[in-house]
């Protein structure tokens, strides 16, 4: 076993980069070939995997080790501010590194088949090789400003992501929304930037985790500070309560670019930065209590939401928000491993499930487009039944369904059950009876979507259209090879971590020993704050160095709550399918409005329209009258006041020239007199 | 008779010559009458000098002579323009000649 | 060649080009003035490009110095100098003035020999300004520059040029001669403490001046610089000015003559008045004006219905942190401020470039008159993004690093004010995304948008170099920080060290830091010059 050293870590980057410089340049030079996008776009990707893989290899066959950094260059230097373009290897940034490069290489394939026919297919391989770009260098960056780079980075492809489709102005907005808002998150972390400047001298996360428990004071205002601002950024990236507003609108972009950043990657960089500074969050108990609740709150609002969506992206998306807020859940009571779990399988089953609505989206596309009927191909109402026409489709999507339900044995079922236990056994009661109500509602709107989209009659045309619907079949094999890779990886990927209280099933430790170096830091620090009664917030009695008490706060031990968790979700499923099943839909163009409570989960709470008029409606108002009154009328009018001044001044001046000479004449006289008068006395 | 009544009558018909003068400047729209009175005010000038003269030595008389020649070169050029404008507006009311404001 | 660039006669010749080239661009053909004009402008930045490399870093020090009595008299003299700051600010002017020569090519189609010469004229006042180190000198080339702009608006500008162009005239002047009669004052000064006149800037640094005073004259200096910056509540003449200029007269507004005031004041206001710049008055009022500035320009930007005015209050916004940076006095700040001056400068100017390009095929600047250009207009449509997302410090892009230093340096003094100015980055999205949206992207609905063609070799060219300068400044800044920091450095001890509270009768004795304005025989070579620093 000899010392690990990050292999090729710049080509890991390098390839990314160089795709989209290839694909960008080819959007203008060559913007009719497609074959050079096709091969260079998701091959930059599967090598980069392939690099990570390699990586992966190396890092298992080496002794557990302080972390690798890979210094290039000095970004800027100033002072004693020195900030390096310096990437950090451990086992969550390796990790962080193959899920993206993992699931982004497969959404690249599938795109592959998805966007086929778009006129932008260069532009499309280029904005998504620079987003899988960005998001390694947010998960590899060695400190804080460099993550940034990535932070905004994968913001920036978003937006173009999001308004690719610029000549909708819809989409644009969205975009434009996505990009505003998460602005707003990017102010937080900037100030939380400042502020670990301030107190550290460095922005290097190394040594700012090392140094953290000794300066700063735990519990104390400032870290607590730091943590919030950071949080504030998550809130912003990860769409959570009150910045979720871009998400839902940001699925105008392409279905594979809600997959791969709205879904896999980029909205769970908030979680993975909670994660990464742990140690921050482990001495600021408060800030921990927030992201907690904000996680738990979040969970529960866009669940709800969820229930009456019938745009099957938008049924995604609110699924997504409440997912993230699990992890948030998560990584606030300090059960890191268990957030990245989630945060794992999340991108399986996920990045599956929408590339899953994505293919009937194309599938119907297709269709409506050879028998010229019209309607909104996103909508669930004009679905139904096409389990008989895309049968793989309509397969891995059930595995997914299951597995974000968190039905045994499927990945989400050891990630969510992790999350909930671990809420509970800290004290946290309340969350932990959320985590749960979350779970059945999650079970309940997969299963209304499924149901909705595969099952019971087709509706995707007119009365009489059997005929027509022989033009619906399953999407082309490049599409579906990528869902049943990541059918496989939502059925199995849960395995890596099987908690030992679990009968009759081997218990798996490998993500637990994995990540331990990385966050045996902030665990020491949350213990020995524990020791000192700073956890004493929120009631949990936790001894240093080892556990919380094993039982739920309703008693019990893991083992029953799994099966007592599993069990309501499979009978939510099957309530919900068996009820559904029967009910008659009506095309979207035919559906009733909704009334009372589903109005209002229909408009989701109807927070757009309450932003738009407590804000953005008051925020223009005053910016017009800041230009209209304050330029216009009190600072142009004064200069202009003043000019029109002299010009009165000098005007009344002038009317002493008179023109009549007797009038000069007597003056002057005057003038003469007085002189002599003075002259005289 | 001693200089002194007569010096004191001098000034003052040379005051009331020029007080004349002014009021005609002053108060006549006739360009003509206007010129006529500014020569009677520089004769008024003149006739001071010259009783002035008598005490206090020649330079008055010198004066004078200068006041003099000036005066006719002042009713040359005086005489010209007023005929230049004269042709211009057909008038010699001062009044109208106010072309010359800002 | 090391002859050359060891001594001032880079400088002198720098200055001596373009003023040749303004004779020759009258004297010559009306055809061929534009091509006179460019040449003009090659030669002057072929001349200036190896500057950046014989710079020495690491000294304080003004380099290629040099002094000779010019009108004995009265103590001036022709002397000039550069450091890091001015260094980065003449590399800025002669970068971007081929470009806006380029540039004008299309745009200016009646008495080009006068406008080419107007611009050349104002290229020199601009290099005179940044390198002279004799007040009388530098407040020469400061009016100089007002005359040729003058011009520039009011005879090739747009509807309301004459109005814009007596506004902008007004306000620089009416700041200037407030400074001239503060620059006589410091003369006298000179005379009292001294038993002559100077108008030397080494020399006047030596005056001790009482503190009461100093605010006095640190007002004048301050007003004038603060109109040019240009500081809340004086910023009225901008956006008038940029929205009726012809674009040349725009992108050499923003790019470079906002940067005068700045400059001022790193220059001449702080170091000759510290007690004045260090006060607490004074500073809480710069602050406070930079912060509306930064905050106020950005609302009022986002309601813009024409692009160029649009542009025109972001430069006040961008100008408020660089403001906010210079007085927060902290290395960082200060560095991120002179390199938020060249990023502004290049990122505004491609703006207003790239908006004078569609001006001259649409005849309009009004934001809704477009809309979907970016099929017919491509490469307009990545352009404007990638400067756009400079414009608003998207990281990985010239904007960032600037932005970063001056919150990051201000937070250390004044986080309050830094976390307000912070808000500035939300706003900055706020005015500039719409903006791009509602220009290249949304549906291409308009017939005579339809027939747009996208840029053309030429136009290509020019913003070539401003985007390559974008992404080299984002990703690799250090040559320029290193060039600035021992300047700001060295600024910031002297004011710190000669600083007094305004009670104070007295200066104490003058420490010997740095910040000595060594003048060097003519005839030096670099390696020498080394040599010297390293003793």
């Amino acid at each position: 076993m000899s010392e690990y050293h990050p292999i090729l870590p710049g080509l890991i980057l390098g390839l990314p980069l160089l795709g989209a410089a290839l694909n960008g340049l080819g959007a203008f030079a060559w913007r009719e070939n497609k074959t050079v996008p096709t091969i260079v776009g998701p091959l930059t990707v599967l090598g980069a995997f392939a690099l990570a893989l390699w990586n992966l290899s190396a890092m298992r066959g080496a002794p557990p080790h302080e972390a690798s950094l890979v210094s290039y260059w000095t970004w800027f230097s100033s002072g004693d501010l020195h900030v390096g373009v310096t990437l950090l290897f451990d086992q969550l940034s390796l990790l962080m590194t193959l899920i993206v490069t993992g699931v982004g290489g497969l959404i690249h394939v599938y795109s592959v088949g998805y966007m086929r026919d778009d006129r932008g297919y260069s532009r499309y391989f280029s904005y998504l090789n620079l987003f899988i770009f960005f998001m390694l260098v947010l998960v590899l960056a060695a400190n804080y400003v460099l993550m940034f780079v990535g932070w905004e980075g994968v913001g920036l492809c978003s937006y173009l992501l999001i308004g690719f489709w610029y000549e909708n102005r819809e989409y644009s907005d969205a975009g434009k929304k996505a990009f505003i808002v998460n602005r707003i998150g990017d102010f937080g972390f900037l100030i939380a930037m400042f502020m670990l400047y301030t107190a550290f001298g460095t922005l290097d996360m190394l040594s700012i985790f090392e140094r953290a428990p000794g300066t700063l004071v735990a519990g104390g205002v400032l870290v607590t500070a730091i943590t919030l601002f950071l949080f504030l950024g998550c809130v912003g990236k990860s769409a959570q309560i009150p910045l979720h507003v871009w998400l839902p609108d940001a699925m105008a972009g392409p279905t594979p670019v809600s997959a791969l950043i709205h879904a896999a990657t980029m909205v769970t960089a908030g979680v993975y930065l909670i994660a990464r500074s742990g140690v921050l969050f482990a001495l600021a108990p408060f800030s921990q209590a927030v992201v907690a609740s904000v996680g738990a709150g979040t969970a529960l609002f866009a669940a709800s939401i969820a229930l009456q969506q019938n745009d099957i992206k938008k049924v995604l998306a609110y699924s997504t928000i409440s997912q993230l807020g699990y992890m948030f859940l998560a990584v606030g009571v300090g059960a890191y491993t268990a957030g990245i779990f989630h945060l794992m399988t999340h991108a399986f089953f996920k990045a599956l499930l929408f590339l899953g609505a994505g293919a009937v989206i194309y599938a119907l596309h297709e269709a409506w487009d050879e028998t010229g009927e019209h309607g909104d191909p996103n909508d669930m109402r004009n679905y139904g039944g096409l389990n008989r026409f895309m049968p793989i489709t309509w397969r891995t999507m059930w595995v997914g369904t299951l597995a974000i339900a968190g039905v045994f044995p499927f990945a989400g079922f050891f990630s969510k059950d992790e999350i909930i236990w671990e809420a509970g056994v800290r004290g946290y009661a309340v969350l932990w009876g959320v985590g749960i109500a979350v779970a059945l509602l999650t079970a309940g709107y997969m299963t209304r979507l499924m149901v909705m989209t595969f099952h019971g009659a087709n509706r995707s045309f007119g009365e009489d259209g059997a005929g027509e619907r022989s033009h619906l079949h399953e999407v082309p094999r490049v599409m579906w090879a990528p869902l049943v890779a990541l059918a496989v990886l939502s059925a199995i990927g849960g395995w890596v971590q099987i908690p030992e209280a679990l009968p009759l099933l081997p218990s798996v430790n490998l993500l637990h020993a994995w990540l331990e170096p990385v966050f045996q830091p902030a665990l020491a620090v949350a213990g020995a704050g524990a020791a000192h009664g700073v956890v004493a917030v929120h009631g949990a009695t936790v001894a240093p160095g080892e556990s919380f008490s094993r039982t739920s706060p309703l008693g019990g031990g893991e083992a029953l709550w799994a099966v007592l968790a599993t069990v309501p979700a499979v009978a939510v499923v099957l309530l919900v399918f068996r009820s559904l099943s029967r009910r008659r839909y009506r095309r979207a163009a035919q559906a009733p409005e909704p009334r009372g409570l589903a109005a209002v989960l229909y408009h989701k709470w109807y927070v757009d329209e309450l932003y738009d008029r407590i804000i953005v409606r008051p925020l223009l108002a005053l910016w017009r009258g800041c230009w209209r009154i304050v330029d216009h009328r009190l600072i142009d009018g004064s200069v202009n006041g003043l000019a029109g001044l002299s010009r009165i001044a000098g005007w009344t001046g002038s009317q002493l020239q008179s023109g009549r000479l007797s009038t000069y004449i007597l003056v002057f006289m005057i003038g003469a007199l007085l002189i002599l008068g003075s002259l005289a006395f | 008779m001693t200089g002194a009544p007569l010096g004191d009558l001098a000034l003052v018909v040379s005051a009331a010559l020029f007080a004349i003068g002014v009021a005609g400047v002053l108060l006549r729209r006739n360009v003509i009458i206007v010129f006529m009175c500014v020569e009677l005010m520089l004769n008024a000038v003149n006739l001071s000098f010259v009783a002035f003269s008598r005490t206090h030595g020649i330079d008055g008389q010198i004066v004078v002579l200068f006041v003099i020649s000036v005066a006719a070169a002042e009713a040359t050029v005086g005489l010209a323009l007023i005929l230049a404008i004269f042709r211009h507006y057909e008038s010699v009311d001062l009044d109208l000649f106010r072309r010359l404001r800002w | 060649m090391g002859k050359l660039y060891g001594t001032h006669w880079i400088l002198t010749l720098l200055l001596a080009v373009p003023l040749t080239g303004a004779v020759a661009c009258l004297v010559g053909p009306e055809r061929r003035a534009r091509w006179t004009a460019l040449a003009t402008t090659l030669v002057a930045l072929a001349l200036s490009l190896p500057l950046f490399w014989t710079f020495s870093t690491g000294t304080a020090e003004f380099q290629n110095a040099a002094s000779f009595p010019w009108i004995e008299r009265w103590g001036i003299s022709y002397a000039v100098g550069l450091d890091g700051i001015s260094l980065l600010m003449l590399l800025l002017t002669t970068v971007l003035m081929p470009l806006v020569v380029a540039g004008s090519f299309s745009q200016i189609g009646r008495r080009e020999r006068a406008f080419y010469a107007s611009l050349l004229i104002l290229m020199m006042g601009m290099l005179g300004v940044f390198v002279s180190l004799d007040l009388f000198l530098f407040y020469m080339f400061w009016e100089v520059m007002l005359i040729p702009m003058y011009m520039i608006i009011g005879i090739w500008g747009g509807k309301r040029r004459i109005y814009s162009a007596v506004k902008f005239f007004l306000f620089t002047a009416a700041g200037s001669l407030l400074m001239l009669v503060a620059i006589v004052a410091l003369v006298h000064l000179h005379q009292q403490q001294f038993g002559e006149a100077s108008f030397a800037y080494a020399d006047l640094l030596r005056l001790s001046i009482p503190p009461r005073l100093q605010l006095w004259l640190f007002g004048a200096f301050g007003l004038a610089f603060a109109i040019k910056v240009p500081l809340f509540p004086l910023h009225t003449w901008l956006p008038d000015a940029h929205v009726e200029a012809p674009t040349a007269g725009s992108v050499i507004l923003a790019g470079i003559l906002l940067k005068m005031g700045v400059y001022g004041f790193l220059r001449f206001a702080i170091p000759l008045f510290p007690s004045a710049a260090m006060n607490r008055g004074v500073v809480a009022v710069i602050l406070l004006l930079g912060l509306i500035g930064i905050v106020y320009a950005a609302w009022v930007a986002a309601v813009q219905p024409d692009a160029k005015k649009l542009i025109a209050y972001t430069s006040v916004a961008h100008l408020g942190f660089v403001m906010l940076g210079v007085f927060a006095l902290t290395p960082q700040s200060l560095e991120g401020a002179i390199l938020q001056m060249v990023n502004h400068g290049i990122s505004t100017g491609a703006l207003f470039l790239l908006i004078g390009m569609i001006y001259e095929r649409r005849h309009t600047r009004l934001i809704a008159d477009f809309g979907g250009i970016a099929r017919v207009m491509p490469f307009f449509a990545m352009a404007l993004t990638v400067v756009a997302l400079s414009s608003i410090g998207l990281p990985g892009t010239n904007g960032f690093v600037g932005e970063f230093l001056i919150l990051v340096g201000t937070f250390q003094r004044y986080p309050v004010v830094a976390v307000l100015a912070t808000t500035g980055v939300i706003f900055a999205a706020a005015y500039m995304l719409p903006m791009v949206q509602r220009i290249i992207l949304n549906p291409l609905t308009d017939d005579e948008n339809r027939e747009l063609s996208d840029l053309n070799g030429r136009e290509r060219a020019v913003l070539a170099p401003l985007l390559g300068l974008i992404l080299l400044i984002g990703v690799y800044p250090q040559p320029f920080l290193d060039r600035i920091s021992p300047s700001v450095n060295s600024l910031i001890e002297y004011v710190e060290a000669r600083a007094l509270p305004m009670e104070a009768e007295q200066e104490p004795e003058i420490p010997a830091v740095a910040f000595e304005l060594t003048q060097r025989e003519g005839n030096h070579t670099l390696e020498e010059e080394r040599g010297e620093i390293g003793r």
